[in-house]
């Protein structure tokens, strides 16, 4: 049996804000796929819990209007198969793809990957290139948030207590050209955390990068965009002579750290090697990209 | 805590039971459903000993609260044999290919196999080694090295495949598991 108080069960966001709101100690819990791991520890912390699983209302997928809205509670399964995230985010359900295993993926939700805060979290990168609005709803009602400054230390994010993150907004407008794509390095190619994860999206025009967003995970405290390497990059050809430049920049905008996975020196060679890979392509499918 | 009611469709039955909302569906379906083939193994989500179905879906039993699988259609492998006890074509496989040693972790990878069978059961000829692996890569084997369960997982492919994440009339083992498990 699991250490557990309370489990109270929101039938809505609306409900699970209201719920939060009389309960202070409660945190939510949706996938489980963390929480309950941690209650398995005795963590303390998710003694009384707020259940948002399977809610249909934070389920979905679909356009309005130029925006493409994304549900927190798609499992990483779900995402992975969905038409929508196919034809215009596919980086996202790539992502999801490496996460854990087939189990854990038909559990576990892209919010709770994000709303962890976890600095591995294989969603973060793709979702940094993204750079969709969080669409957050607490007690003083609805806000948007940038996913840029959104985490903010490891495990921290720029929720404020009673708040649900409920769903993705992703501008396809802006997306549209931008090419991106994520690699997971890890010592297994399953079931495994990652060491470094690197995503790129590029947009390219005559011949020269018009836009680029490189994001990493496991290089600093927190999930990054790099934009110093970024700058390297804009309004040059993707040659060796610019990539040498891009990887010169990124030694600046990196922080990675020696743990048992990894020493520091190690995680700066693959970062590199990650990162000068995932450039060249995303540069690839902007090239091939069919305007949405 | 106080007790709630559960309402599952195991293995083609509907059963209901009492269950605490702390336990995990694994508790339930051995400690109060009596469905033994289903194991505990590292109660964190990382062997795949505990998966069984749940709506046709591959999911770790030990991390997912019995309550949310309320009113589900949930599948052990003690649903997989045949009415009269003929084992499905993945349980002949796996026997057939030496997939079995001290059998722990079996009865979560024939759950694994029979709905991954089933799920692909357009492209059947189309499967992949490497698609096999991913498919079963949230098992851990520490006997068999893997290489049979592959083996097992091909030549369950060539041979027909029933379900379609759909749960199958219940069969007879089950029957005997679930009478009188109500506490
Ligand atoms: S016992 Fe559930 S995954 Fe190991
Ligand atoms: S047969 Fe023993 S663990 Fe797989």
């Amino acid at each position: 049996m699991f250490d557990l108080r309370e489990l109270r069960r929101a039938r809505s966001v609306a409900e699970a804000v209201q719920l939060l709101a009389d309960h202070p100690e409660a945190r939510l819990i949706a996938g489980g796929t963390d929480v309950l791991v941690k209650l398995r520890h005795f963590d303390g912390q998710f003694r009384h819990l707020v259940d948002i699983h399977n809610l249909p209302e934070i389920k979905f997928a679909r356009l309005e209007g130029d925006r493409l809205m994304v549900g927190a509670g798609l499992t990483f399964a779900e995402t992975i198969d969905s038409p929508l995230v196919k034809e215009y985010i596919p980086v996202l359900g790539e992502a999801c793809a490496t996460v854990a295993g087939p189990q854990i993926r038909n559990m576990g939700t892209v919010g709770g990957n994000i709303a962890n805060g976890a600095v591995s979290a294989d969603t973060a990168a793709p979702m940094l290139v993204l750079e969709p609005e969080l669409l957050v709803s607490g007690p003083e009602g609805r806000r948007h948030l940038s996913i840029h400054g959104f985490h903010t230390g490891p495990g921290q994010v720029a929720l404020k207590r009673g708040e649900v993150l409920f769903g993705f907004s992703f501008d396809l407008k802006k997306l549209a050209g931008l090419g991106a794509c994520y690699y997971k390095y890890a010592m297994r190619s399953a079931m495994d955390i990652a060491t470094i994860g690197c995503a790129a999206g590029v947009k390219m025009e005559g011949g020269v990068i018009k836009e680029a967003r490189l994001a990493l995970t496991v290089a600093a405290p927190t999930p990054i965009r790099c934009p110093g390497a970024e700058a390297a990059a804009l309004g040059r050809p993707l040659n060796d002579e610019t990539m040498k430049n891009i990887l010169a920049a990124l030694e600046g905008d990196i922080k990675p750290r020696t743990s048992w996975r990894a020493t520091r020196e190690f995680r700066v060679r693959i970062i590199k090697a990650l990162a000068e890979r995932m450039m060249r392509a995303a540069a690839e499918r902007a090239a091939g990209r069919v305007q949405p | 805590m106080t007790m709630v009611d559960l309402k599952l469709h195991v293995n083609g039955k509907d059963v209901e039971t009492a269950a605490d909302p702390r336990e995990s569906l694994l508790e339930v379906l051995r400690g109060r459903l009596g469905l033994m083939g289903v194991k505990e193994g590292c109660g964190v989500g990382e062997c795949g000993a505990c998966n069984v179905l749940v709506d046709g879906l591959p999911v770790d039993s030990c991390l997912t609260l019995a309550v949310w699988a309320d009113g589900k259609c949930v599948r052990t492998i003690e649903g997989e044999a045949r009415p009269g006890g003929e084992l499905s074509p993945t349980q002949r496989a796996y026997v057939e290919a030496g997939a079995v040693q001290c059998g722990f972790c079996t009865p979560g990878l024939v759950m694994t196999t029979s709905a991954f069978l089933e799920r692909n059961q357009h492209r059947l000829n189309e499967i992949t080694r490497e698609e096999i692996k991913r498919a079963h890569a949230g098992h851990l084997c520490r006997c068999t090295g893997y290489e049979m369960i592959v083996e097992a997982v091909e030549q369950a492919l060539g041979r027909e495949v029933k379900g379609a994440g759909e749960c199958r009339p219940a069969p007879s083992l089950a029957e005997k598991h679930l009478t009188n498990e109500r506490r």
